[in-house]
């Protein structure tokens, strides 16, 4: 075997897991690690945006929401809630239809359906926000 | 038989064929209190919080898009239907949040102990219950 820190690896993972990239030594640690990253975030985003944003705002006229959303430093955490949350989302239904869809087939239709919706909702989000604030 | 199928297939003492039970047993599992149940409505939460964030997008782009789209929006938010939608989401948010809260904490290596899991899950459980009142108070009272 090549390398220097190879001992143990190739009895655990197989030339083709290998290759494709697939496993925890590679993209699983990414997944698990950035969903707990995006959670994190989440968490102050979250309440930021309940309790600042959408009660303050409950049956405030459109120019007020509008001001409000315009607001440097609300533009900005909202950007971040949407990357985040959309992100976040993205994973956690990844391992739902990796779960629950058995074929290759179905998981395969379930990514893409669920990563088009995913990904369209987040960029209308980014695009209102930004439309609004520039 | 698929490879599924195929791992329930046992014997008996006897050497008599027997379908093994399925694993996790479910029926051995505690599931009414704070591992199984709470586990399954963090992913089940999850996915209803994903689907909320439609009113989200909704929100934003009535937002972008003018006074009437906007009043549109804000107009069924106060319909009764947007009140349950609103109701539920804030709730299955609230639970979603606080335990991802005891999630990260596992994963930083805290609160395994029995006693300690259990008094975790029953502070999500109260925190729920708590935040929720609390923000439909000031949503009612307030806004």
């Amino acid at each position: 075997m090549s390398g220097t820190n190879t001992t143990h690896q190739p009895a655990l993972r197989s030339a083709l897991g290998r290759v494709r990239g697939l496993g925890t030594a590679k993209s699983g640690a990414h997944h698990w690690w950035v969903q707990r990253m995006t959670a994190a975030a989440l968490v102050p985003l979250s309440l930021w945006f309940i309790f600042l944003g959408i009660l303050p705002l409950a049956g405030e006229p459109h120019a007020v929401a509008v001001a409000w959303i315009a607001r440097p430093f609300n533009t900005v955490l909202l950007l971040a809630l949407i990357i985040a949350m959309f992100y976040h989302l993205e994973l956690g239904l990844t391992v739902v239809i990796e779960d629950y869809a058995h074929s290759d087939g179905k998981r395969l239709v379930g990514f893409v359906i669920m990563r088009a919706c995913v990904w369209l909702l987040g960029l209308t989000a980014a695009f209102s926000v930004l439309r609004i604030a520039l | 038989m698929d490879t599924r199928e195929a791992t329930y297939a046992g014997l008996t003492s006897d050497g008599a064929p027997i379908r093994r039970p399925m694993s996790p047993h479910l029926q051995v599992w505690d599931n009414l209190l704070m591992s199984t149940s709470l586990s399954i409505s963090h992913r089940i939460t999850g996915v209803i919080v994903g689907a909320a964030t439609l009113l989200f997008v909704c929100w934003l782009a009535a937002a972008a898009s003018g006074p009437a789209a906007y009043d549109s929006v804000a107009w069924f938010m106060g319909s009764w239907l947007g009140y349950l939608m609103l109701f539920g989401w804030s709730g299955t948010l609230f639970f979603h949040l606080l335990n991802g809260i005891r999630h990260l904490a596992w994963d930083v290596g805290y609160g395994f102990e029995i006693r300690e899991m259990y008094a975790s899950g029953w502070t999500v459980l109260a925190g729920t219950a708590v935040l929720t009142v609390l923000v439909w108070i000031i949503y009612l009272v307030v806004g």
